[in-house]
């Protein structure tokens, strides 16, 4: 992405680089540098799978709704030896496609993708497959996550078990 | 196979009570067999009480959902007159789970497979090719939709039961009758579940997850990080030592029972909360107070409750209110279902809190039911080595006449109630 881009000009392509950043940071475990693409008021909500994908987590149990200050200590949390779940780390890798811009509304662009990831720990691989949707921010020519919103497309996580690492 | 190993083999002793000893062991064979899981669906699951649902979730006539209870596939329905319904979900005719959606509102069900129509109350109500039936048949009880063979409730949990000779569920309630109803007592205009469900599985056996619901023990430890959290909040903490006791209720029941330092949207404010919050709870602990008393007030409001039903069913009454069945489906897995409830007349503010508090420590994706669950794996896993090391030590408290939250007296009434179902021991 140019320095100079902005709300207006921001491409596809440009989103995709910046998802696939993202994407690698949270892959390889680096946790504290994919907390700084997130603006001082995000949000990240993965929904429990059997209410309205864009149900708000004021009134319905979700399995993750975190402010800028929970995703922190989330972060915190999953890079301790005493992340009991995520020790020694899982591996992880997401493959994030069918990006689309879905809106440019204010001071910010509403995304859609596809994801599908796969975590191996004790010898167990798991799949977790679902939509992204990214409420970002064009700031200074950079991009920042204001909102990230991981919807399962699976019943639950009855083969998973668990959501402990960042989808 | 070492001789203590062979000896449980041979006499089926899952359960060592040594009194002289001052030792109570487990065998981990219990967790893995599967000849001991088939013998728990026909001596506990088909025997016992289990939880189906709450009434909450079936708001108004005509609604259903569908639920899997005990192995069986179950529709749960409200019909026309507010009457609730346990069926087992089988068309009579040839067998086709005749409800497919998981909820939803209707006035009848159709079976797709050849068209036999159901009213909410599960009778037969139109067939295409009636006339080929004799006179009578739709009218038949086996042309039905079965019902479960007992179905009732108590202030808004319903449950069933397989076995048509169960005693009363007051009476296999028993002590942890007065927890649900202090728990039922969080709120005058009742309670309801909150939209969402928690639904996960974990690679372990069944019983490990009914230990660990009303294990004290270990929050110290494999919740650090939690704990951790809550120290590094603004204002989540009130300085209230954690610190309370467990009793065995009988039955195979048991609870925990503490005061402990995080808010609970009934009644314990923390600063986080601000001054409008404690506004608000200090208005909802004045009402328990005008309706039951200081002292019962200040239990619902300021103790947690962690409370386990017998075999499968999870209270957990802390800094949010939760229910959780779990059902095996083979010796190490098991599928769980969480869900919220929450005053009906709550605060919106309060139920945003609550349900902030509420996966900020459990469910799959909180900062420590992910911890149980790598915890219970482990050991599921750490029982391939069990014919050398044969057995669990449950033995924590034995020698106390008042054990503590975090002692084992709770996990000794489950398993002794396990084993007598199992073995008549």
């Amino acid at each position: 992405m140019t320095a100079t881009a902005t709300l207006q000009n921001v491409t596809r392509a440009d989103v995709e680089d910046f998802l696939f950043a993202e994407a690698d940071l949270i892959d390889n475990w680096k946790l504290p540098e994919w907390l700084e693409l997130f603006t001082d008021d995000a949000h990240y909500y993965v929904p429990s799978t059997d209410v309205d994908p864009e149900a708000a987590p004021d009134n319905n149990l979700f399995y993750i709704a975190d402010d800028r200050f929970r995703l922190g200590e989330r972060v915190k949390r999953l890079m301790k030896r005493t992340a009991h779940v995520e020790f020694p780390h899982s591996k992880v890798r997401h493959i994030v496609g069918n990006v689309r811009i879905l809106e440019r509304n204010g001071d910010e662009l509403k995304i859609s993708t596809a994801f599908i990831a796969h975590r191996t720990k004790n010898a167990v691989t798991d799949v977790y497959f679902g939509t992204g949707i990214y409420r970002l921010v064009v700031r200074d020519g950079k991009m920042a996550i204001r909102e990230k919103r991981s919807i399962l497309a699976s019943d639950g996580l009855r083969q998973q078990g668990r959501v402990s690492f960042i989808l | 196979m070492t001789a203590v190993l062979k000896k449980v083999v041979d006499n089926e002793r899952m359960v060592d009570n040594d009194r002289e000893g001052q030792r109570f062991r487990v065998a981990r064979k219990a967790f893995v067999s599967k000849e001991i899981l088939e013998r728990e669906r026909a001596n506990i699951f088909d025997k016992v009480w289990l939880f189906l649902g709450h009434e909450s979730e079936l708001n108004k006539p005509g609604d259903f959902l569908t639920r899997s209870v005990g192995g069986r596939t179950l529709l749960f329905t409200r019909d026309a007159k507010n009457r609730f319904h346990a069926l087992l979900n089988t068309c009579p005719h040839r067998g086709a789970r005749v409800c497919r959606e998981r909820s939803g509102n209707a006035k009848s069900f159709q079976c797709f497979y050849h068209g036999w129509v159901f009213g909410l109350d599960g009778s037969l109500r139109d067939m295409p090719g009636k006339e080929s039936y004799p006179e009578g048949f739709a009218e038949r009880p086996t042309s039905s939709l079965q019902p479960v063979p007992k179905f009732d409730s108590l202030r808004g949990f319903c449950f069933v039961s397989f076995n048509p000779n169960v005693e009363s569920l007051s009476d296999y309630l028993g002590n942890a009758k007065e927890y649900l109803e202090v728990v039922a007592d969080h709120a005058e205009a009742g309670l309801t579940v909150v939209g969402g469900t928690q639904e996960y599985s974990i690679r372990a056996n069944w019983k490990l997850l009914a230990e660990n619901s009303f294990d004290g023990y270990h929050a110290a430890v494999n919740h650090a990080t939690y704990l951790e959290y809550l120290k590094s909040t603004t204002g989540g903490l009130v300085p209230i030592q954690l610190v309370g006791h467990a009793r065995d209720l009988g039955n195979g029941h048991g609870v925990v029972e503490y005061k402990a330092p995080w808010g609970r949207p009934v009644a314990q404010w923390i600063p986080a909360w601000g001054d409008d919050g404690k506004k608000r709870i200090d208005a909802i602990f004045d009402k328990l107070v005008a309706k039951h008393g200081t002292e019962r007030a200040e239990r619902i409001a300021h103790y947690n409750r962690n409370l386990h039903i017998f075999p499968n069913l999870v209270i957990n009454d802390i800094m949010a209110l939760t229910i959780r069945t779990f059902h095996p489906s083979e010796p190490d897995f098991m599928s769980v279902n969480a869900w919220a409830l929450a005053p009906k007349d709550e605060d919106p503010k309060d139920r945003s809190s609550r349900l902030f508090n509420f996966l900020e420590f459990l469910g799959p994706g909180g900062f420590a039911t992910p911890d149980d669950i790598e915890a219970l794996e482990q050991c599921q896993d750490g029982f391939k080595n069990m014919a050398e090391v044969p057995w669990n030590d449950i033995s924590k408290g034995l020698a106390k006449e008042t054990p503590s939250f975090d002692d084992e007296a709770q996990m000794r009434g489950y398993w002794t109630e396990w084993n007598r179902r199992m073995y008549g021991a």
